[in-house]
């Protein structure tokens, strides 16, 4: 019942906004733009909603905000594994996920692909410049950055499905695990028609601590000796409760 | 049940939380270590990242020794003069440990620094507590071991040594540089390693200071609570590491097992916990020797945020 009456208070805000605009080939929104993360959190779903002005597919791409990423690789030296090599990728989406309405290959071409950076092998992550490893060594740190992402479930390699109703009307589900980064998430949604970018659209998402979370967050960042004393002196009068608690009984 | 870590911006099941939290703090309790070597890596297994996990469980020791020391003063085997110069070293000891952190840091090897600075440790001090205290839990001979090294005839280079002091509750007239030194080693491993130090600290007083067990234990928590909160503000300013919902959590249940962990330790003579002690200490040395050489299922490792 809830979903029908999403479904239909979409319908009445897109038709509207459609017939006000008259032209516009690509519409689409969020259900929610602010992702709260609470003490109670543990990962969310927000959905992704909108229309075209016709047939077509539909690309959507999800990005965090971007990080450097450090990746090291072990090596034998002597008895032991200790790190050898490490690579720096220089503003790489801490999150990345891709959905769409059919597979890529078979509505965009890869010229487009890899402009619109869609698809995690499309994804351009630079290199800090002092690296002093082979480009295919360079290759399996990249390999190896997405498959720990992928774990960390922040990557996703597959393609999520974004589902078409009476080729107007489309919407997919975002999910965001609970160790999602917080900061501000662009949401690109790209309206692909003969083998071109007919539209493009870029929504924001904003994923912050709230409540009680963000105000301890705060506290540490912002008067961080405080907060060490602060935090010395409740751990030292939990050990001095506990210790009255059982002289008692 | 989930809960949300504010700094480790993480979520992690409450109850596994709180088992660790228990667990570590029965044993804090029953041997007078802080426990951090056995928290630090199980935090870090759980998913918590290591710089969080070091300084989050700092706090955590601060509570857990503040319930042991009063549990301990209560029963009058606490001898301050001695943990007064053990706590000066430590100040020394963890000043001068900061800094060598972050030149270790710079360098690129600090996670190889501290396992094996963890293996050698607790590998010396597991192997040495336990071939001292096995005859003497076998052949069912108590206290002989503490005897023999307190014994008239033993006089080496530290009794040579200057500035000596009496200090009546461990029954010793020994040099003040001693704890001095000891304590300074401990504070420089708390800040390199992140741990409270008692497992060497405990197994230092007992064989070199040859101070009476039932004192050594006490004594020791005095140390660690101060050490661990100089320890744990310079996390807070530095690296604002330090998770408060994750402390309280393990705080929670952590005190109270420590209690239960004293009352049990004065059940149980003072062989039994050592070689016990002992075994535990090897056990995680072991672990993590074999980590260290056994080749890792994923060589390489994501560390985010950081860069030039």
């Amino acid at each position: 019942m809830k979903r029908l009456l999403t479904l239909a208070a979409m319908i009445a805000v897109l038709g509207s906004e459609a017939r006000a605009q008259g032209s516009v080939p690509l519409v689409a929104d969020l259900s929610s733009h602010l992702v709260a993360i609470t003490t109670g959190f543990s990962g969310t779903d927000v959905l992704l909603f909108g229309a075209t002005d016709g047939p077509g597919d539909i690309a959507v791409v999800v990005r965090g905000p971007a990080e450097n990423e450090v990746i090291r690789r072990k090596g034998r030296k002597g008895p032991m594994w200790v790190n050898t090599d490490e690579v720096t990728f220089r503003d790489a989406p801490s999150y990345y996920r891709v959905a769409s309405s059919r597979p890529l290959d078979e509505f965009a071409p890869q010229t487009l692909l890899s402009r619109y950076q869609i698809g995690i092998d499309n994804l351009r992550i630079g290199t800090l410049a002092d690296t002093a490893l082979k480009p295919e060594e360079v290759a399996d740190f990249r390999k190896a950055f997405v498959r720990l992402k992928t774990e960390a479930s922040l990557y996703d390699q597959g393609l999520g499905a974004v589902n078409f109703m009476s080729n107007r009307l489309f919407r997919t589900e975002l999910h965001f695990p609970s160790n999602v980064p917080t900061g501000t998430y662009l949401v690109e949604v790209y309206l692909f028609r003969d083998g071109d970018v007919t539209s493009a659209e870029i929504v924001p998402l904003n994923i912050s601590q709230i409540g009680m979370s963000a105000d301890i967050f705060d506290f540490a960042h912002n008067l961080a000796p405080l907060y060490g004393i602060v935090s010395i002196l409740l751990a030292a009068s939990a050990g001095w409760m506990a210790n009255v608690a059982f002289r008692r009984t | 049940m989930q809960v949300y870590l504010p700094i480790a911006e993480m979520s992690v099941n409450i109850f596994l939380v709180l088992g660790l939290g228990g667990a570590v703090g029965l044993l804090s309790g029953l041997f007078g270590v802080g426990g951090g070597f056995l928290m630090t890596p199980l935090l870090i297994f759980v998913g918590v990242p290591p710089a969080v996990a070091v300084g989050t469980q700092s706090v955590q020791i601060v509570g857990s020794s503040v319930s042991g020391v009063l549990a301990h003063m209560r029963r009058g085997t606490v001898d301050f003069a001695m943990g007064a110069v053990l706590t000066v070293g430590g100040f020394l000891g963890s000043g001068l440990g900061v800094w060598v952190f972050s030149l270790l840091k710079n360098s690129g090897h600090i996670d190889l620094t501290i396992s094996l600075g963890y293996v050698l440790f607790l590998g010396v001090v597991g192997g040495f507590m336990l071939t001292e205290s096995l005859p003497g839990v076998l052949k069912k001979r108590p206290a002989a071991v503490a005897l023999a090294a307190r014994g008239p005839g033993r006089h080496t280079w530290m009794h040579g040594l200057p500035l000596k002091f009496r200090f009546r509750k461990s029954k010793l007239y020994v040099s003040a540089l001693l704890p001095l030194g000891i304590g300074f080693l401990v504070g420089l491993l708390v800040a390199t390693m992140g741990v409270g130090g008692g497992f060497l600290m405990v197994p230092a007083m007992i064989y070199l200071l040859g101070m009476p067990t039932q004192v050594v234990i006490g004594t020791s928590l005095l140390q660690i609570t101060f050490v661990t909160a100089n320890t744990a503000l310079l996390q807070s300013i530095i690296n604002q590491s330090v998770d408060l919902v994750l402390a309280l959590l393990l705080l929670v249940v952590g005190v109270v097992s420590t209690q239960i962990g004293v009352r049990l330790s004065s059940k149980v003579k003072g062989e039994y916990l050592r070689v016990a002690l002992a075994v535990m200490i090897l056990a995680v040395a072991i672990r993590l020797a074999l980590g260290l050489v056994i080749q890792p299922h994923e060589l390489f490792t994501l560390s985010t945020g950081s860069g030039e």
